[in-house]
């Protein structure tokens, strides 16, 4: 049965086949149910391969299936083969496990909606282009479903057609995308070019033999890796091409779970992970790629800071922790930045889900400032909600703080990392605490500033399962990787074939002692308290209770006054001059002025330019004629000289 | 050497078809003229399967002055294949505008056999007697719509334009003819290697056979007749314009490059990549800012002739290989846009701003998931033709060090992605702006509408055959 | 003696006074005209190249050129007529509906 793993491609293909074509005339009930049954189907094939693959020895666990040779020219050619080893094995469960809960997530939040064939055939088509993408056995397999996630994630944001900030929202996520997918592929150019082959197995193994060591400065395999790891900043969001994720969150909320958060932005993670060969040889890339994962992390975090739209929040954060991810592959980390991935998928989709309910709620009311008092009306989101919370600012023992913890431990610890990623990172634990707690106690706690009433309960089963079982999962994913002090890191030995070509740099060897990680761990879980407790003293404190404290016991009134005025000197100071910075400097600056400016700019340059192209074409004939005496006297000029 | 008439009977039977055609067009009633276009459709027919027998087929004709090779035999069939789709969306085409079928069709087998001609040729007298061919009745078919201004204005500068720039061409041929002291391919190659081509004469003939070459293949800057002629022209033969015409110059203006004048490779391939690199983006720049959906595909075209030079300046078979596949791709895609637009364009043309196409996606989808798979395609985007297309023709120009002109060219393409996307949201994500008026899809149009959007689709998943017979066109 | 050089001369004065005349006139016969120069001019390289290379290859393709410019007159012509119907024009810088 292994072997026919990649059968798990036809039933989302099918799923889109039959809504695309049929969809149209069948109700709604039979729709939503085709589309998730899809997936159900493919989640449960993959667990009974999962089953028989997990018996195997490691040795064995690198299938591949080649299904037909796709192209064969000269010395072209390409298969179009599958892999399946516990890197694809593991992406694959993610994608089709929370793919699933999704699915039915949506038949709930997307009830009622017209055009519901549409979506849920654009939804089977991602996961059947996400699953291509990760189980592609060769680059240009992998290119075809990276494209194709691309192609859904835009008809998916752009859904909400009669909403035109929609559909430039999506044409701002293709042409993004476009620019990384470029170098992409001038990057798979450069290595046939270079070695012949696009097949994982061979070319790896090639490398391996032909650049046993890494080796610094500008060789063919940095320009490739440079080459890929530009197109996997488009497709995860990272600096220079972050800007489109954030906007991409005008498509419907279950969509943004599942592509901005869980699956297709972590391709550009899996691409590099899946490089690991070529990336390991190449250290000064690697160097990039961890200050790029660091300062993006740190930027998205700033930003989030002072979103007021619940949904730019939870997307700056997975901008965020998509850098964390980088990071953890630049200080060569490659197991660590999955295992993040991993955990990530869980709690990010929850918190996701989370604010989808709010919306639904609320009629999709987006600021956070006038939501509040949600906690009693939406019981199961907002716990489910604190578990995504507390995976995610990494509290033990939740998922997120084994992950996090160990890539920060990795930064500090790795041959490649540096102190300083490592406080970095420490201060975007602080900051990812600060704004979750924000987020938390914005929506949930407080007086209502919604005008939708107190009452009012959650949407349905459809909503609250898929919520409990994805808060059940953040909370016990991190159990696969424990650390050295705390027993055994299943994921690690797990993912051990993956990397059987890459340049051991001596990684995950530990090189200090069980007490320092212990410590470095203590550190970043008092941070992240911190950061909690502070938004917990801005934003939850009951603005009544000062008044009756001061009421009853006049002596602290005084105190509680001073404190009072300590708070707002810090908010007025610190927070608003953070605030002023991020808004200021790091939106207004970077955000809008740089990326927007560039891509807006090059836009209106390119119009201009375009009416200059188009005034070549006066309709005047003799002017034509003109044009064509000139080339003619171009060419001669140049033979002339030629000729000399 | 001898005449060997079996060589060009597919271009025999299309000439004695188009003449019977001619001899019919008295006799026949005028309410059954319509049957003429059927009629070329199967003369056309015809001529594939003799071309599709021929396949495989060597050696010289008719005194030398064509020879039988894979290349010739492959971009007959493309050319067949091209203007049998032209043919069939032209019946309904002429119909709808209540135009006489009479010359119609007799015209387009002849700048078949024009195009056909040029692929076989071995001989510069017998290019030019072919591009002439193809050209004079390409003049005559722009101006079809007799009553339309915009339509004598496509015919007239067309062929003012056309004829200008013929007499470099000519002046370039004679000067070649004077160097080399032969006309046929094979003299003049010879000649080269003995020392000619670094004489005045020689590279002067060369450079105004490429301004005479470039001119009919659209690249910048001789591209400027290209969007006018090509929006004032009946949709179908705006389509024969863009491809079969096209496709015809670039193939013979490869093969000449590659097999009659690879000593002066050095100098053509600077020409080239200039003109190429001038082609891409004035061609996907100048598209930004167009409201008339022919003219955007015009400036498409325009766009992708400079893709397809690529491989061409690579000089290697592996370069002719990619423009091979990237022609059929591209022949595939661009005659499926022009089906499209001509279904939609509806009496008189009056429905080809982009502004008309708001909202047809739920309205129509055979037409606007067909439109949008050819724009998909034209963007290059997997699983459609066009993606191999570019992947083969940019990685035969990295193969060939042109590294440069590869990222100008992705970049180019990049640009060019905006305008093609803005027609699918247009259709896709914008309410209609006025009430729709019934769009009546006839079954030829939605025949070829059908095919070639399967076509664009199997190229896009298995693109191994084609490639493979693209290969062994181009000698691999 | 008169060599082949002078009749290259000739011929490229000839084409340069057709090209010249296709950029300045306005007239679409005239400039048609001018074209029939330019092709004439090509003709007598032709046939100086034909004789001097003792080459008959030359002088026939001389004889196609006649043909093809002659169907290329019948076609212009009525090309013309069918506009001039239409825009009772051949003023060329007037006929200029497309552009952009």
């Amino acid at each position: 049965m292994i072997e026919y793993f990649w059968l798990a491609l036809v039933p989302p293909l099918a799923g889109f086949l039959f809504n695309g074509l049929a969809g149209k005339r069948l109700p709604a009930r039979i729709v939503s149910g085709a589309g998730c049954a899809a997936i159900g189907a493919s989640f449960l094939f993959l667990l009974a391969v999962f089953a028989e693959f997990i018996r195997l020895p490691a040795s064995e666990q690198q299938i591949v299936h080649r299904l037909f040779t796709w192209i064969q020219a000269g010395t072209f050619t390409a298969e179009c083969s599958f892999l399946l080893d516990p890197l694809s094995m593991i992406m694959l469960l993610v994608i089709t496990g929370v793919g699933f809960l999704i699915h039915v997530y949506s038949t709930a939040y997307m009830k009622g909606e017209s055009g519901l064939y549409r979506y849920f055939a654009y939804l089977n088509l991602f996961i059947f282009m996400m699953s291509l993408l990760v189980m592609a056995g060769n680059y240009l397999l992998l290119f075809v479903g990276w494209e194709g996630v691309g192609l859904c994630s835009y008809l998916l944001i752009g859904y909400y057609i009669e909403r035109r900030s929609a559909g430039d929202a999506a044409k701002k996520a293709f042409v993004v995308n476009r620019v990384g997918d470029a170098c992409f592929l001038l990057g798979v150019f450069l290595i046939f070019k270079t070695f012949g082959t696009l097949e994982f197995g061979s070319l790896f193994e090639t490398v391996s033999r032909t650049h046993p060591q890494p080796e610094g400065g500008f060789t063919v395999l940095a320009a490739i890796t440079l080459l890929l790891f530009l197109g996997a900043t488009g497709k995860s969001a990272q600096i220079p091409l972050q800007v489109w994720l954030p906007d991409a969150m005008e498509g419907p909320t279950p969509v943004s779970a599942l592509i901005h958060a869980a699956t297709m932005v972590t391709a550009g993670v899996y691409l590099v992970v899946r490089s690991a060969a070529l990336y390991s040889r190449a250290p000064d890339v690697l160097l990039l790629v961890a200050v790029v994962g660091v300062l993006t992390a740190l930027l998205a975090a700033l930003t989030a800071l002072v979103q007021r739209d619940i949904k730019k929040v939870l997307a700056y954060s997975t901008i965020s922790q998509l850098g964390y991810m980088f990071m953890a592959l630049g200080v060569g980390a490659f197991s660590t930045g999955i295992f993040h991935l991993f955990t990530h998928a869980f709690f990010k989709a929850l918190l996701f889900l989370g604010a989808g309910s709010v919306l639904l709620r609320l009629h999709h009311e987006l600021d956070l400032f006038r939501m509040g008092g949600l906690k009693n009306s939406l019981r199961v989101t907002c716990w489910t909600m604190w578990v995504g919370t507390a995976a995610l600012a990494g509290i033990v023992p939740l998922s997120g703080f084994f992950s996090k913890d160990e890539i920060l431990w990795r930064a500090l610890d790795s041959p490649l990392g540096h102190p300083v990623f490592w406080v970095a990172g420490l201060v975007v634990a602080g900051l990812t605490a600060f704004y979750m707690c924000r987020l938390m106690f914005l929506a949930f706690y407080g007086s209502p500033a919604h005008g939708h009433g107190e009452s009012g309960s959650e949407a349905g089963t459809a909503v609250t399962a898929p919520l409990t079982l994805l808060a059940g999962a953040a909370a016990v994913a991190g159990l696969i990787g424990l650390p050295a002090y705390l027993g055994d890191h299943r994921l690690d030995r797990f993912l051990e074939p993956v990397f059987r070509y890459s340049y051991d740099h001596g990684v995950s060897a530990s090189h200090a002692s069980h007490s320092l990680e212990l410590l470095a761990a203590g550190a970043a879980l008092a941070i992240s308290l911190l950061g909690g407790a502070l938004a917990y003293r801005l934003y939850a404190r009951d603005r009544s209770l000062p008044r009756r404290l001061a009421d009853r016991f006049p002596a602290i009134h005084g105190t509680l006054q001073r404190q009072f005025r300590i708070d707002e000197a810090y908010s007025l100071f610190v927070v608003g001059g953070l605030k002023a910075l991020s808004r200021r400097v790091l939106w207004r600056v970077v955000d809008v002025g740089v990326v927007d400016g560039a891509v807006n700019g090059t836009a209106s340059l390119f119009r201009r330019w375009s009416g200059v192209a188009a005034r070549m074409q006066s309709g005047n004939t003799r002017t034509y004629a003109a044009w064509i005496v000139t080339g003619a006297a171009l060419v001669f000029l140049y033979l002339l000289s030629v000729i000399g | 050497m001898d005449l060997n008439y079996a060589a060009l009977l597919p271009e025999i039977l299309l000439a004695v078809a188009g003449i019977l055609l001619m001899l019919a067009i008295p006799v026949l009633p005028s309410r059954q003229q319509v049957r003429l276009g059927y009629a070329a459709s199967l003369a056309l027919a015809a001529a594939l399967v003799t071309a599709l027998l021929q396949w495989g087929d060597h050696g010289p004709a008719f005194f030398g002055m064509v020879s039988m090779d894979a290349l010739g035999g492959a971009a007959r069939i493309l050319f067949l294949v091209s203007s049998a789709a032209v043919a069939l969306i032209s019946v309904s085409y002429l119909k709808r505008e209540r135009l006489r079928h009479g010359e119609y069709f007799p015209l387009l087998l002849m700048a078949t056999v024009g195009m056909s001609l040029m692929a076989v040729s071995a001989d510069l007298i017998m290019t030019f007697l072919g591009l002439e061919i193809l050209s004079i009745s390409s003049y005559v078919l722009a101006g079809y719509r007799r009553g339309d201004p915009r339509s004598n204005e496509s015919a007239l500068k067309y062929f003012l334009l056309g004829a200008f720039s013929t007499a470099f061409m000519l002046y370039g041929i004679a000067l070649l003819y004077g160097a080399a002291g032969s006309t046929k391919y094979a003299g003049i190659a010879e000649a080269a290697t003995q020392g000619q081509a670094e004489t005045a004469t020689f590279l002067l003939g060369l450079g105004l056979l490429l301004v005479g070459f470039g001119f009919k293949a659209a690249l910048a800057p001789l591209h400027v007749w290209t969007p006018d002629v090509y929006q004032g022209a009946p949709v179908p033969i705006t389509a024969h314009l863009a491809v079969g015409s096209k496709a015809a110059v670039l193939i013979t203006l490869l093969r000449l490059l590659h097999q009659v004048f690879p000593a002066s490779a050095d100098q053509w391939q600077t020409l080239l990549w200039i003109a190429s690199a001038a082609t891409m983006i004035i061609g996907n720049v100048a598209a930004l800012t167009q409201t008339d959906v022919k003219r955007l595909l015009a400036y498409s075209s325009i766009a992708h002739a400079g893709y397809i030079l690529l491989g061409v300046i690579a000089n290697s078979p592996r370069g002719a290989q990619g423009v091979l596949f990237y022609l059929a791709a591209y022949s595939l895609m661009t005659l499926g846009a022009f089906a499209v637009v001509q279904v939609f364009a509806r009496r008189e043309e009056r429905f080809t701003k982009l502004e008309d196409f708001r909202g047809i996606g739920y309205r129509h989808p055979l037409l606007s998931v067909s439109l949008t798979i050819f724009l998909l395609s034209l963007i290059g985007i997997p699983p459609t033709a066009g993606f191999y297309g570019k992947l083969f023709l940019f990685s035969a120009a990295v193969e060939a060090d042109l590294v440069a002109l590869v990222i100008l060219a992705v970049l180019a393409s990049a640009v060019g992605l905006y305008y093609y996307l803005q027609l699918i949201v247009l259709m896709f994500m914008k309410e209609a702006a006025s009430p729709p008026e019934p769009v009546p899809v006839p079954l030829a149009a939605r025949i070829v509408i059908l095919l070639m959007a399967a076509g664009t689709l199997y190229l896009g998943v298995y693109p191994a055959q084609v490639l493979s017979i693209a290969g062994e066109a181009a000698g691999l | 003696m008169i060599g082949p050089n002078h009749y290259l001369f000739l011929s490229a004065i000839v084409f340069t006074i057709g090209a010249v005349g296709v950029l300045t006139r306005r007239n679409v016969i005239i400039i048609f005209m001018s074209i029939e120069l330019m092709l004439n001019a090509v003709n007598l390289n032709l046939i100086a190249f034909s004789a001097h290379l003792q080459d008959l290859a030359g002088q026939v393709f001389v004889v196609f050129v006649i043909t093809v410019a002659a169907a290329e007159a019948a076609v212009g012509l009525g090309i013309v007529i069918a506009l001039f119907r239409n825009r009772e024009t051949i003023n060329m810088d007037e006929i200029d509906l497309m552009r952009g």
